[in-house]
């Protein structure tokens, strides 16, 4: 299946967990926030929530800005 | 002696909170994170703007992040929705900042309507307004120097009024202190001058025509000291602040003697 992840097409074997994809991406652990197709998806639901094929996730920092 | 003056009665209060600190600082524009921390620092800053943006993905992923070294148990984080020129990507935008900082509600709204000026959109930004507002979010608002707008945004339950001075980034200093001064003179919330400032003076001009604090980024990170200027913001701020609070003299046409006229010996 694919997946979008901030803008870039990702190809996956099986179905992930957002867990799953942060830990993919070397993300696993740090402070992020994401959002699969515009709905954001608490941090206490990464381990649960399936994305599935063609999902458009988001994943954003902070980073410095005025 | 002097009698001493009393800052701790003097606090900044928004949404209920108070600071010490009438200086904002946006935290984009550096060098360095290392020059982000200590110009930070030197402006005695407590709130914080910084900006939500997509990881890069495979990029440094051992650079320090931003909440590292500016940790928000020790600054109030004020996201903000730069670089959003509709009313659904301000909102999302302020959604993704909450859930990043933890339930955090205090955001910096603002939605651009040219990219040139970097004005806002007034309408979009209402819009937007009320939908954060409904959504419980704290919503301090980016807005031209307009009174009726300025009222308007505080009447809807914005916590703070942000009017620009001039351009984002523009370092013109204050271009309408007549109208700064009309919006001030009619606030319900507190005004923060946000955008347009360019050295100190025009920070001191700010908080003399009575506004509650400046919020400035390019002011500090462009100059040739990011960190001298730094603590330059933060003396003029305070300075400002004091002579607003003084009640400055009336100005006069003619000049007027400062030592007796009386008691002359030639």
């Amino acid at each position: 299946m694919k997946i979008v992840v901030n803008g870039q097409e990702r190809a996956f074997a099986a179905s992930v967990t957002v867990a799953a994809l942060l830990d993919e991406l070397g993300m696993a652990g740090k402070r992020v926030a994401v959002e699969v197709n515009q709905e954001i998806v608490p941090r206490s639901r990464h381990m649960e929530f399936q994305l599935n094929d063609s999902d458009r996730v988001e994943v954003v920092y902070a980073i410095g800005g005025g | 002696m002097n009698a001493p003056v009393n800052h701790a009665s003097d606090a900044l209060v928004i949404a209920g909170q108070a600071y010490s600190s009438r200086l904002l600082v946006g935290t984009g524009k550096y060098k360095d994170m290392e020059e982000t921390r200590r110009s930070i620092e030197a402006s005695g800053a407590q709130i914080i703007t910084v900006a939500i943006r997509r990881t890069n993905i495979g990029q440094n992923p051992n650079e320090p992040s931003l909440l590292d070294v500016l940790p928000p148990s020790k600054y109030t984080y004020l996201p903000n929705t730069a670089g959003c020129y509709s009313v659904d990507d301000a909102v999302r935008t302020c959604r993704l900042a909450r859930e990043l900082l933890d339930g955090h509600d205090l955001v910096k709204l603002e939605v651009l309507g040219d990219e040139m000026t970097l004005y806002p959109d007034i309408p979009a930004t209402l819009q937007a307004a009320e939908i954060l507002i409904k959504d419980g979010f704290k919503v301090m608002v980016y807005t031209n120097d307009d009174p009726i707008m300025a009222k308007r945004f505080a009447e809807m339950g914005c916590v703070a009024v942000m009017p620009l001075a001039a351009p984002i980034g523009s370092g013109l200093g204050i271009r309408n202190p007549f109208n700064i001064r009309f919006i001030v003179e009619a606030a319900t919330v507190p005004i923060i001058v946000d955008a347009g400032v360019g050295t100190a003076s025009d920070a001191a001009l700010a908080m003399e025509l009575g506004c509650d604090g400046v919020l400035m980024n390019t002011a500090i990170a462009a100059a040739q000291n990011p960190v001298l200027m730094a603590s330059a913001m933060k003396k003029a701020i305070e300075a400002g602040r004091e002579a607003f609070r003084a009640g400055r003299m009336p100005r006069k046409q003619y000049g007027s003697p400062s030592s007796p006229l009386g008691g002359t010996f030639f």
